[in-house]
């Protein structure tokens, strides 16, 4: 099985190279250039980016236990559509992916029905409840990639400091939703001037920075890798620029919503923008850019977070927090950092691919000669409206509705292997 | 003129558009100073109450203002509803549609909920207290009353005190008192306060003596308990002492301030029974003018207002 990709422009963090060159795949694999037979396949590249497949660290799969939300099926169809080749997802399941069944459980099903590669990130505590630690040597054996409690952050910091003690055995990272939830309390939305006027419980800033800043101090102290999910404050995005500064084994990332949109977002009580962590202030959003410009901010993951119709048709209180990201990520940052010339090509890929690749431990995330024919082509000039209708995971809880995008995914592949074709 | 379908806010309304609602008010006001206090300008008409929350005055204010109109009304309360068996507010509105009313009169303990109900029925809703965003007929009360004493809103001061962080009556008052030319103080401590008051043109005072000097309304809002089990003040006693209203604070405001007080009250916290009690208050006002308030809406809302005068 053979395949050229020609006429493209390849950009490769991870070999640097930004150029005009085609590709060659064979059986699956990077290759060097050969000679075309009649039974080569070739694709038209002139004009697209050709990129190593898009990873997206942080999605929620929903299954087992939420299948209404999404399914491995149609969560990793998302996210093929969306120009992702693999994803790693969050373990806040039903029943929560704590051990090594649920683990074995999520990978059989993606050998199965998954049209991307999926990597599952296992429970840091026994169901999340941040009581006990979970079997993470275990898990990790049966291919756990990271561990987090996502969305339901680790309070006591003795507990947090013994598993980052005991993922820095395991080599995997920790991946930390930073939010005290003493601070957060009960908010919806981020606590500010539309907060007050809607008359909505506000989540400060400091809810998240408060446990930034714990958790860093900690991967300090360990040195234990510990990876900031969704940061979406100027403080935080201060936090780990100190913390690198310093050498600490920190990384961190942004979701497009947070260098997109304000809290004005939530104006109405449009739940489809009710989030966690919340959308923030303007000075936020330019933090989380500069961030993302300066390599404080190493990857763009989505926290994909699908919900169904009637959950998010409620009064404000009472819809869940997140949104769905894997269809219009791509979208959004070609349209908001890329043609806005606040990160070049190069940057972006290596923010969607190199760096998640790195963080996570996978042989993935670059075009190197024999490595995995991953490969995501973005036409760089393809605009289209956002149509949740139109999507192809289960939810459609967006807040990008109506919104042109410039810059999209036009064939994602996967060993080689066509997943999507706009 | 009154456009819009709804009242949602007062955020959203224009200074023309809250005096039109006021000065609509005031043949109603002469309505229910009749004996027979019935007119027939909304027979045929149905005005549902839907309270998810418990009210006495608002609701049975709303009832009062309806049937005075002679509309047929209809309250529902969440407790003995199909709201307690989990049907979703979503549902409630479209099953009220259907039953055809026009006018749905919601009070939620959520804020936004009457913004979603809205967007589902044809009929007119009226935001009777949302949350914690808004409770615009409350201050269009307020307006009315203090304009009847004082003429016109422009030019005074209004001190607001107490929970501001909670209260919808802070917020709608914020906006009606400040669209219409007043000057608002916000008063009450830091951890009842929310932020961002200054970008609605509030002023915020932590010390009520401050915020007292030169007021010509002086509102008080009800402290509740619960905020002290939330920990949010230290108590009731020092809350008091702080924060409440007498007759030695009073005099640091002009000679003829009015009080206000949205009820309930809570005598001896917030108010001093002599000041709830005396010649400043005008808080039985409030509850009379909450009924004419009410009557315009409803007859605005309904179409009203496009007929001539002699329809009611």
């Amino acid at each position: 099985m053979k395949l050229i990709i020609k006429g493209g422009r390849l950009v490769d963090p991870a070999s640097g190279r930004d150029e005009m060159t085609d590709v060659y795949v064979q059986d699956g694999i990077i290759c060097t250039r050969f000679v075309p037979d009649k039974s080569t396949e070739i694709v038209d590249a002139a004009g697209k980016l050709v990129a190593p497949g898009f990873i997206d660290m942080h999605v929620h799969l929903r299954e087992p236990g939420y299948e209404a939300k999404e399914t491995i099926a149609t969560g990793t169809a998302a996210a093929a559509r969306g120009g992702y080749t693999g994803v790693a997802c969050m373990p806040n399941t039903n029943p929560v992916a704590d051990n090594r069944f649920i683990i074995e459980f999520i990978r059989k099903r993606a050998a199965e029905e998954g049209r991307v590669s999926v990597y599952p990130i296992g429970a840091i505590t026994r169901g999340s409840r941040g009581e006990e630690l979970a079997e993470l040597g275990d898990m990790r054996d049966a291919g756990a990639v990271a561990f987090s409690d996502d969305g339901r952050p680790v309070s006591d910091a003795g507990l947090m400091r013994r598993a980052m003690q005991y993922c820095k055995m395991l080599g995997a990272p920790v991946i930390s939703h930073c939010e005290d939830q003493t601070l957060a309390a009960g908010g919806v939305m981020h606590e500010g001037y539309n907060s007050t006027i809607l008359g909505l419980k506000g989540i400060p800033a400091s809810a998240e920075e408060v446990m930034v800043a714990r958790d860093i101090i900690l991967a300090a102290e360990t040195g234990c890798p510990l990876h900031i999910a969704h940061i979406s404050t100027a403080g935080s995005v201060a936090l780990v620029r100190e913390a690198k500064k310093r050498g600490y084994p920190v990384t961190a990332e942004a979701t497009p919503q947070h260098f997109t949109l304000t809290d004005r977002a939530v104006a109405r009580y449009n739940t489809a923008a009710k989030v966690n962590p919340p959308l923030r202030g303007e000075e936020d959003v330019q933090a989380v850019r500069e961030g993302l410009a300066d390599g404080t901010i190493d990857v763009i993951a989505t926290d994909h977070a699908p919900h169904t119709f009637d959950e998010k048709n409620v009064e404000f209180d009472l819809a869940p927090f997140g949104l769905v990201g894997l269809e219009t990520a791509v979208g959004l940052v070609w349209t908001e950092l890329v043609h806005t010339g606040i990160l070049t090509p190069l940057q972006v890929v290596a923010k969607l691919s190199q760096h998640p690749a790195r963080i996570l431990g996978l042989d993935r995330g670059s075009l190197a000669e024999g490595s995995a024919a991953d490969i995501t082509i973005i036409d760089p000039v393809f605009t289209q409206t956002v149509d949740p209708e139109q999507f192809a995971g289960k939810g459609k809880n967006t807040p990008f509705a109506g919104r042109t995008l410039q810059g999209l995914p036009v064939i994602t592949l996967r060993s080689g292997l066509c997943i999507y074709a706009a | 003129m009154y456009k819009h379908k709804d009242l949602m806010e007062l955020k959203e309304l224009t200074a023309d558009e809250i005096n039109f609602l006021l000065d609509t008010a005031v043949p109603m006001k002469e309505v229910i100073s009749r004996p027979i206090k019935k007119v027939p300008t909304l027979r045929g008409r149905t005005v549902v109450n839907l309270f998810y929350e418990n009210s006495t005055r608002t609701r049975s204010s709303f009832e009062v203002a309806a049937k005075y109109l002679s509309a047929d009304c209809i309250n529902i309360s969440s407790a003995a509803s199909s709201v307690a068996k989990g049907e979703s507010l979503y549902d409630t509105a479209r099953t009220l549609q259907s039953l055809g009313a026009d006018v749905i009169v919601v009070r939620h303990p959520m804020s936004g909920a009457p913004h979603l109900l809205a967007q589902v029925v044809k009929a007119a809703v009226i935001n009777a207290g949302d949350g914690t965003h808004e409770h615009p007929t409350q201050t269009l009360l307020d307006l009315f009353t203090v304009r009847e004493h004082r003429g016109e809103i422009a030019g005074l001061t209004v001190t607001i005190v107490g929970d501001i962080l909670h209260s919808r009556v802070a917020r709608s008052g914020i906006w009606g008192f400040t669209k219409l030319g007043a000057e608002v103080r916000v008063c009450g401590p830091p951890t009842l306060m929310p932020p961002g008051l200054a970008q609605t043109g509030a002023r915020v005072f932590y010390r009520l003596e401050e915020a007292l000097v030169g007021a010509d309304v002086v509102m008080m809002l009800r402290i509740q308990k619960e905020r002290q089990q939330q920990g949010l003040f230290p108590g009731l006693r020092e809350y008091s002492r702080l924060f409440g209203l007498n007759r030695e604070r009073l005099a640091l405001a002009k000679p003829d301030a009015l009080v206000l007080h949205p009820g309930p009250l809570n005598r001896g916290v917030e108010i001093a029974h002599d000041i709830a009690d005396g010649p400043a208050a005008v808080i039985e006002e409030q509850v009379t003018n909450g009924v004419a308030v009410r009557m315009a809406l409803l007859y605005l809302l309904t179409g009203g207002g496009a007929h001539s005068e002699a329809d009611y």
